[in-house]
């Protein structure tokens, strides 16, 4: 009994480092990546290539000053950044990232690589994404100036609209998966067809997977959505009157709130942690590599293309998303019926 | 046994002081931040019930569309601070405050009544409730209740959200 | 297990604190807070009756209840936007005549 609390405490540890590191290793990987893009050197002065410039930039802004306007809410103001922070931490306790093991059979019974198993985890990450929200509404709305409360209205209208055709590709695979639980939707990928194509969701489901990833991208107010981070329109918006730790807070939850989109797209889509040559136990690294290349898709994306006008992006997650992600749904559902898998 | 009880006492105590906070405080935009936190520890105890599905429903639904539906509200109107002197109304305070202790005298009247009343009196009940234990917690009994025993409220509730959505559209609009 | 008894209190206390609520307050935002204070209370005494009896109806009445409540907010905010659109006040002793 107690080397499975061991086991449960030092997975809960590793997780929450893990998500610190994904963080810092983003802040670099998209300076660097974006400077290949526009062909010019990164950061490279600080460490070998570079590698430590997230570590100066965290650095730099816990020196600095953290203000507070005067005529801000109190309350709100403090709150709003760290509840972005718990929520995006929190979202990842539910998604699994390796397959059960006993960590080289040093305990009895084998645990899996997931801070808690619960059976509907898909909507407590879901229910969590939407309480992320909050974070931005109350951190426009706390610091009391025109800039802040127009970019946080806007991000908010932005992450529910997008919230739903979020929702109704999830849907289409859990009618694929027939369960709730992130566990079972990713041990339902397993083997291969015709022994090299693997059984993998996005096969099944290209469109679902591209309204997922689509979808993804605007709730966590990347661009081409990031209207409401737009640096030429709104100064900043909702985070304007931030700095130093909160402002910090803002963007390790913006990057986490990325890494979280990306592993739950793995599980859901990319087969999570099951990958052909690595044995089972080994299934981790797979994770990380499928993550990594949705990352680097995000970050990819940001650099290349321009960013959507506020009303063709409501447009376009009102006109064309939810349609397509309901006809997604309801074809899936009346394959599985007809198809009786 | 213990922590089941000493959750259920930390949840509900967490649940009524977030609610007469929302009742007694000044502040809207305050009131619309503690019902949150009353929702979430109402969704804490649906857990404690069995029912995690109930519980994910409330915060996706109460507190991540409804409560931003307020907050918005709050925002746009700029809701005032309630002590704030408004010309045009005539205050009226002899039947609030009464309707206000009888409210008190209710829920007083309720509270004694039930700790009379004691719980079930059937030991059966609960053995038909450890039975189908497994059951409740199933997302797949309840889709299926709903969608053959409950259909026609089920139909009739997607009916009244749309008219709700073009009747809220309908009355909020500007009149150009 | 929680006996039963304890939920239904809880629910009253939430039920009573809601219509003290919906008494006491001059501002129409948060009466209508008060109201979701009331219907959450009756959803607790729903779920908890539900695991009581061994039976998902629970479950499912709270769920007709927070469309039902989602519906009514809807709708009562759209309300309150038309009715300070004419009065520039959220008192609802300002609406007491018939006539604008």
């Amino acid at each position: 009994m107690i080397p499975l609390y061991i086991a449960q405490f030092g997975i809960i540890l590793a997780v929450f480092g893990m998500l610190l590191l994904a963080a810092a290793v983003m802040v670099y990987s998209e300076r660097k990546v974006a400077a290949l893009i526009q062909q010019r050197y990164g950061p490279y002065l600080v460490g070998p290539k570079g590698m430590l410039q997230p570590i100066a930039d965290v650095v730099k802004l816990i020196f600095k000053e953290s203000l507070r306007p005067v005529a801000a809410d109190r309350v709100i103001f403090v709150l709003a950044p760290i509840l972005s922070a718990t929520a995006a931490f929190a979202a990842f306790a539910v998604v699994p990232f390796g397959a059960e093991t006993t960590l080289f059979g040093l305990i009895e019974e084998p645990i899996r690589l997931q801070v808690a198993d619960v059976n509907v985890a898909v909507l407590v990450v879901f229910a969590i994404t939407s309480i992320s929200v909050y974070g931005i509404v109350l951190a426009g709305w706390s610091s009391n100036s025109k800039y802040s409360l127009l970019g946080s209205l806007r991000s908010a209208s932005q992450m529910i609209s997008y919230e739903l055709s979020y929702g109704m590709s999830l849907a289409a695979v859990l009618v694929l998966a027939g369960s709730l639980s992130l566990t079972d939707i990713v041990n339902a990928q397993q083997g291969a067809w015709l022994g090299f194509i693997p059984r993998w969701f996005v096969f099944v489901q290209p469109l679902g997977f591209l309204i997922f990833m689509i979808a993804g991208v605007a709730e966590t107010n990347r661009a081409p959505f990031d209207f409401p981070e737009a640096e030429q329109e709104l100064v900043a918006g909702y985070h304007t009157e931030y700095s130093s730790t909160p402002f910090m807070m803002f963007f390790l939850a913006e990057y986490i709130n990325m890494v979280t989109a990306a592993a739950v797209a793995a599980d859901l889509f990319l087969g999570g942690w099951h990958g052909p040559f690595l044995p089972e136990y080994l299934g981790w690294i797979w994770f990380l590599v499928k993550i990594s290349a949705i990352l680097f898709f995000y970050i990819w994306m940001r650099w290349t293309l321009p960013r959507l006008r506020y009303d063709q992006l409501m447009q376009f997650g009102w006109k064309v998303l939810l349609p397509l992600a309901a006809l997604n749904l309801i074809v899936t559902a009346a394959g599985v019926i007809y198809c009786g898998n | 046994m213990g922590t089941e009880l000493l959750l259920f006492y930390l949840f509900g105590a967490i649940a009524v002081a977030a609610s007469l906070l929302v009742v007694l405080q000044r502040n809207p935009m305050h009131s619309v931040l503690l019902l949150i936190v009353s929702f979430c520890a109402l969704a804490g105890l649906y857990i404690g019930l069995e029912a995690p599905f109930a519980a994910v429903v409330q915060i996706i639904i109460y507190t991540g569309a409804i409560m931003v539906l307020f907050l918005f509200v709050v925002m746009l109107l700029n809701a005032h601070r309630e002590d704030e002197v408004d010309v045009g109304a005539r205050p009226v305070r002899g039947p609030l405050r009464a309707g206000a202790v009888l409210a008190v005298v209710l829920m007083a009247e309720l509270v004694w009544a039930l700790v009379r009343a004691g719980g079930p009196r059937d030991g059966a009940l609960s053995e038909g409730a450890g039975a189908d234990a497994a059951a409740l917690q199933s997302v797949r009994t309840l889709g299926n209740v709903l969608f053959t025993d409950y259909s026609l409220a089920f139909e009739a509730t997607s009916i009244l959200i749309i008219v709700a959505m073009v009747g809220a559209v309908v009355l909020a609009k500007r009149e150009s | 297990m929680v006996p039963l008894g304890h939920y239904l209190i809880l629910s009253a206390i939430l039920f009573g604190v809601g219509t003290m609520g919906v008494f006491l307050r001059r501002n129409v935002i948060t009466v209508l807070l008060s109201i979701e204070v009331m219907l959450n209370a009756v959803n607790l005494a729903f779920i908890a009756f539900g695991r009581t009896m061994g039976s998902v109806d629970g479950q499912v009445i709270m769920f007709f209840v927070v469309t039902v409540a989602a519906a009514e907010a809807a709708v009562g905010l759209a309300l309150v936007i038309a009715l300070f659109r004419h009065r520039e006040s959220l008192n609802p002793d300002t609406f007491t005549s018939l006539k604008w």
